[in-house]
């Protein structure tokens, strides 16, 4: 048989990937890939509402775009319904773009160094998204000059 | 006797294809072989086939009659050992269940993806028989030790039937995406083992299994693509047996 290669022919052919370490190894067994796919398909149901919900108001209902301006997005602000409304929008589909972007990552990027500084992107991206976009909606100021 | 003779002057025919058909396939075959070459080199044989022949027939021919360096696993030739999983024209199937002659004139052959190659079409199954370990594929039972056979009912039986009939042949696990890249991927032939003993009533492991698959390299990997549950020769729903132990999960959980 031909078990005595050595090392470094077989890895020429492709896919030496990352053995299987341990079973029952160091890694803390925790349920953060279990809420993380359910987030998803929750979040998923409802962004479904949300955003086509925001779709049909701002481009099709009385006048769609042409309307919109400042004093429309005030208008709309004044409401805490609208700006939940908004911020629910804001979170969900944020989290959920990061969530599967790392899955992406995950599935795609091989080297660990890869994925950790992709990763790492991604997260301080998503962080600034979030925080710049709810600091507009809980400090936006309708008599701004 | 007659049959001695005939078997002792046409041995090799008699077991490989014949040329009498006068058809022909070509095989193109990924060879590897660490003594000759670090790299993988494809070469082709041009077989002769009956339209009975299965594709392990045509390769029983070129390692019989025209290339004898040629390696694969094969051992029970009727698809019950699961030793000869490969892929054939871009899918994992089992090279003694499909026929020469559904495959077109021209048919590539590779070893199953994702495992090391060791020569030829051989692979190194250790990584995936790891995988099958880790989910502890036995019976795990608790009380006393009754004195005849664990009593089950019919209903009891049928909820796992599927993925009882399992041969380890590896064509799902290394038909998946997932597991390409990720060699700490359970794989999608751990979680039918799994799956035939969690939903076993006479069984009492569950929670240890379901906690196993759990991790971050278990169920929440698949991305159901039911590359899977294509390959499987024995027709097994892979990937719903993968959801089945998803929503155990959720379900012991809320
Ligand atoms: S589930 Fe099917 S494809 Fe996977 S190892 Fe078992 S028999 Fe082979
Ligand atoms: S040789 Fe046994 S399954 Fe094909």
């Amino acid at each position: 048989m031909a078990t005595t290669i050595n090392g470094a022919a077989a890895p020429a052919i492709e896919t030496p990937r990352s053995p299987r370490r341990r079973p029952g190894g160091p890694k803390a067994r925790t349920n953060f890939e279990l809420y993380a796919w359910l987030f998803m398909r929750i979040s998923g149901v409802l962004l479904l509402f949300l955003v086509l919900g925001h779709l049909f108001i701002m481009n099709i209902l009385d006048g769609g775009v042409q309307r919109i301006g400042f004093g429309f997005v005030a208008g709309r602000w004044a409401s805490p319904f609208w700006r939940t409304w908004d911020l629910l929008m804001l979170v969900l589909a944020e989290l959920h773009g990061t969530n599967g972007l790392r899955t992406v990552i995950n599935d795609y990027a091989e080297r660990a160094q890869t994925r950790f500084w992709l990763k790492m992107l991604l997260y301080v991206s998503a962080g600034l998204v979030i925080t710049l976009g709810s600091l507009v909606i809980f400090t936006f100021d309708p008599n701004i000059s | 006797m007659t049959v001695t003779d005939d078997l002792s002057t046409t041995a090799p025919a008699a077991s490989g294809p014949t040329a009498t058909a006068g058809r022909t396939v070509t095989l193109k075959i990924r060879r590897f072989d660490p003594e000759v070459s670090a790299k993988p080199l494809w070469k082709s044989y041009t077989v002769p086939f009956d339209p009975s022949d299965r594709l392990l027939d045509a390769l029983h021919y070129v390692k019989w009659n025209l290339d004898g360096s040629l390696s694969f696993r094969r051992s029970c030739a009727h698809g019950v050992c699961g030793s000869d999983a490969m892929r054939i024209n871009g899918s994992n199937r089992l090279a003694c269940k499909v026929l020469v002659k559904d495959l077109g004139p021209e048919i590539s052959i590779e070893p199953i993806k994702g495992l090391p190659v060791e020569k030829d079409l051989i692979v190194d199954m250790e990584p995936f028989f790891d995988a099958f370990r880790a989910v502890k594929p036995y019976l795990i039972a608790e009380g006393h030790e009754p004195t005849r056979e664990r009593l089950q009912s019919a209903a009891d039986r049928e909820r796992f039937d599927d993925t009882t009939k399992c041969i380890m042949c590896a064509a799902c696990t290394t038909s998946c995406p997932v597991f390409w890249n990720d060699g700490e991927y359970f794989g999608p032939a751990a979680m039918v083992a799994a799956h035939r003993f969690i939903f076993d009533s006479r069984d009492a492991g569950a929670d240890e299994r379901l906690e196993i698959l759990n991790e971050r390299e278990g169920v929440w990997r698949c991305r159901t693509t039911f590359n899977c549950s294509n390959a499987c020769p024995r027709g097994i729903q892979v990937t719903k047996a993968i959801q089945e132990v998803k929503r155990a999960l959720i379900f012991r959980r809320f």
